[in-house]
């Protein structure tokens, strides 16, 4: 086997893998940045994961080929006004934002199994029939070797995930939205004197987070494991939030770390098929996002600043 | 003073029975009884002499989870990070039960500190990382749990059995099991772990609240800076306090694998119980004896839970979505102290 049709397993894979880790991963980006810690991005994309795959199972003779797409609209749109209880617990109520993430993640997991019990009268859901189809970027698909490894064959939310990190990058650090939100997390009173209301914009920027990981979530459930049981997302949310803490608080860093991780992920799903990664125990390819992490945030791979206020809840009057 | 005593005492109260409230609107909302559920409920846990001795047996490791968590937070730390301590406590006690032949006096105590150990050392490497580099514990904890639990699995397969699933159970002499306490209840798997995270909540009191060291401890927790200037040594005393949280999170591992389940097998996911842990600390206000109580509330709703489905038709994950609730209630308490005060003004 030659490097060429290595790298044409595993490149395409990483970039399958990683696509669900993207979106979650931004939003995280868009919580932290505001000064809000999101442990619960786990159990949004549980939601995220339940929404898409019942809405699937429940309207794909409606709506057709269109079905996917409308299934990540209304993943978003639950992922979002699920994660308004952390935002109503940890901005308004005060909670320790850690505290209210783990649970979230509690009731994320809890309340989709329940209705998935309720619902279809046992522990997992139905195989979803309609996903997302794979296709061929034009042009950039004919460049010769780059072309077929990263532009063919490739889902269309996978490459949505990657121009979106773009556009967060640009929402945050070239809009006056993303000032305020970025001034917001780094000293809320200075900018509560400036005239941002600083609960509002924190509101915002955890029901983005709650937008992105319902969307992360039902793109892994649709793409991946096409069905909902208490196992489909496991450990995802953390992965991405490791991804973003890896990226440091950065929309591009945290794209690159996201595929970074699809990357192990997909080596040590694919790694049995490739001649001298068999020799690897897949266990450390298990383990090399977490301690990579750890490792990041230690300052071994370069500094990794948190946003200066985050974690802790801005009371106004308060010094 | 006695009023805010008083609050301390409420807002857990009013937390477990507001989120015992919103799980009977679910219920109703989605067609079942809830008088029907909680009575399947209140009987699976307490109804007869197997219930109660299953509810202790889970309560055990909801107690030393707990302590774990609350002796992190007492001393300013948060450790989201017991059930990978956890797990590789329980993998620490079962090996060592499996590989030696010793004494039970010898063998069992061996075994328990064998978790303790692994559990603090699990613990070592994010209070190093917090002390030394000012990392923050918990995504230090978080990824750590993740290595455990792959790591542990890995371990099951290639060294504790030949490829398979499972380790081989523990031998007779490292074991916690006890056919008295298993006649009393009508063979239920109640063992002798219950007097030791009972001991432990004991020692976790006596060590923190009687100790010039847990003095230290609690101070580093609460003023990092004075503490400093008063001539603590602040990184020594985060090392020391997640070393202890993880030695109780370790002996937690040690309850399932050498009580329990007397072996360990690979696992697919998370236990759980570590993270339970946190809620039965943030009910029990961190304080050894509350501990006590909600590991005891959280035994019976997760056992009581098993009966739910057989006799209202209920799903257990119920339990799962109140404890959830009871958790954002705790955490929320100042909303709930915001409308103690209202009441009590209104009634002035």
């Amino acid at each position: 086997m030659g490097v060429f049709e290595i790298l044409q397993i595993i490149i395409p894979s990483a970039i399958f893998f990683a696509a669900p880790l993207i979106f979650t991963a931004l939003g995280g980006v868009f919580s932290e940045r505001s000064g809000v810690v999101n442990i619960g991005l786990e159990g949004l994309m549980v939601i995220g994961a339940f929404t898409g795959v019942v809405f699937n199972l429940t309207f794909a003779e409606q709506f057709g080929e269109l079905t996917p797409w409308l299934a990540l609209l209304v993943a978003m749109i639950v992922g979002a006004v699920f994660s308004l209880l952390h935002a109503v617990a940890s901005i308004s109520f005060r909670a320790d934002q850690v505290v209210s993430g783990v649970a979230i993640n509690f009731l994320a997991i809890g309340l989709s199994l329940f209705l998935v019990k309720k619902m279809y009268g046992k522990g997992q859901t139905d195989q979803i029939q309609i996903g997302f189809d794979k296709i061929d970027i034009p042009v950039l698909s004919d460049i010769p070797i780059i072309g077929p490894l990263l532009f063919e064959n490739g889902y269309i939310p996978s490459y949505i995930a990657i121009a979106l990190a773009f556009v967060v990058w640009y929402v945050i650090f070239k809009t006056p939205f993303g000032l305020r939100l970025r001034s917001v997390g780094e000293h809320p009173m200075a900018a509560d004197t400036m005239g941002i209301n600083v609960a509002r914009m924190r509101y915002i920027a955890v029901m983005l987070s709650g937008a992105l990981a319902g969307i992360g979530g039902a793109v892994y459930a649709t793409i991946i494991s096409r069905d909902f049981s208490h196992a489909t997302i496991s450990g995802h949310g953390f992965m991405a939030l490791a991804a973003m803490i890896f990226g440091k608080w950065h929309p591009l860093g945290a794209m690159g770390a996201a595929l970074f991780f699809g990357f192990a992920q997909s080596l040590s799903i694919v790694g049995q098929t490739i001649p001298f990664l068999k020799e690897v125990p897949t266990v450390y390819l298990l383990i090399a996002p977490y301690v990579l992490t750890i490792l990041a945030l230690t300052g071994f791979i370069g500094r990794a600043d948190a946003p200066k206020a985050l974690g802790t809840p801005y009371i106004k009057g308060k010094r | 003073m006695s009023s805010g005593r008083l609050t301390n005492f409420l807002i857990p109260l009013l937390a477990v029975l507001l989120g015992v409230i919103v799980g009977s609107i679910v219920m109703v909302i989605s067609g079942y009884d809830p008088i029907a559920g909680y009575s399947a409920l209140l009987y699976g846990a307490f109804g007869d002499s197997y219930y109660i001795g299953e509810t202790i047996r889970q309560m055990t490791p909801y107690i030393l989870a707990g302590l774990a968590v609350a002796f992190a937070f007492r001393t300013g730390l948060f450790n989201i990070g017991v059930e990978g301590q956890l797990i590789v406590g329980w993998l620490a006690a079962v090996w060592v039960g499996v590989a030696f032949e010793l004494p039970k006096f010898i063998h069992l105590p061996l075994a328990i500190l064998a978790a303790a150990a692994a559990g603090a050392l699990w613990a070592l490497i994010p209070g190093f990382l917090k002390a030394r580099f000012k990392v923050h514990e918990v995504i230090v904890t978080i990824m750590m749990n993740y290595i455990a639990l792959h790591a542990t699995n890995a371990i099951i397969r290639s060294v504790l059995s030949d490829k398979g699933y499972k380790s081989e159970e523990i031998h007779e002499s490292a074991s916690l099991r006890s056919e008295f306490l298993q006649s009393i209840t009508d063979y239920s798997t109640l063992h002798y772990g219950i007097i030791i995270a009972l001991l432990a909540a004991v020692i976790m009191w006596f060590l923190l609240e009687k100790t010039t060291k847990g003095y230290e401890l609690r101070a580093v927790g609460f003023n990092q800076h004075a503490s400093h200037y008063a001539g603590m040594n602040v990184s020594n005393n985060i090392v020391l306090a997640m070393v202890i949280s993880g030695a109780f999170a370790g002996v937690a591992g040690a309850m399932e694998g050498l009580g329990t389940f007397a072996n360990i097998s690979v696992k697919a996911g998370f236990t759980g119980v570590g993270f339970d842990g946190i809620a039965v600390a943030l009910l029990g206000g961190n304080n050894a004896f509350g501990i006590i109580l909600s590991a005891l509330l959280f035994g019976a709703l997760k056992v009581g839970a098993l009966e739910m489905p057989s006799s209202a038709g209920v799903p257990t994950e119920l339990v799962d979505i109140v404890i959830a609730l009871i958790i954002f209630f705790v955490a929320s308490s100042y909303l709930i102290r915001l409308l103690l005060t209202r009441v009590k003004k209104e009634g002035k």
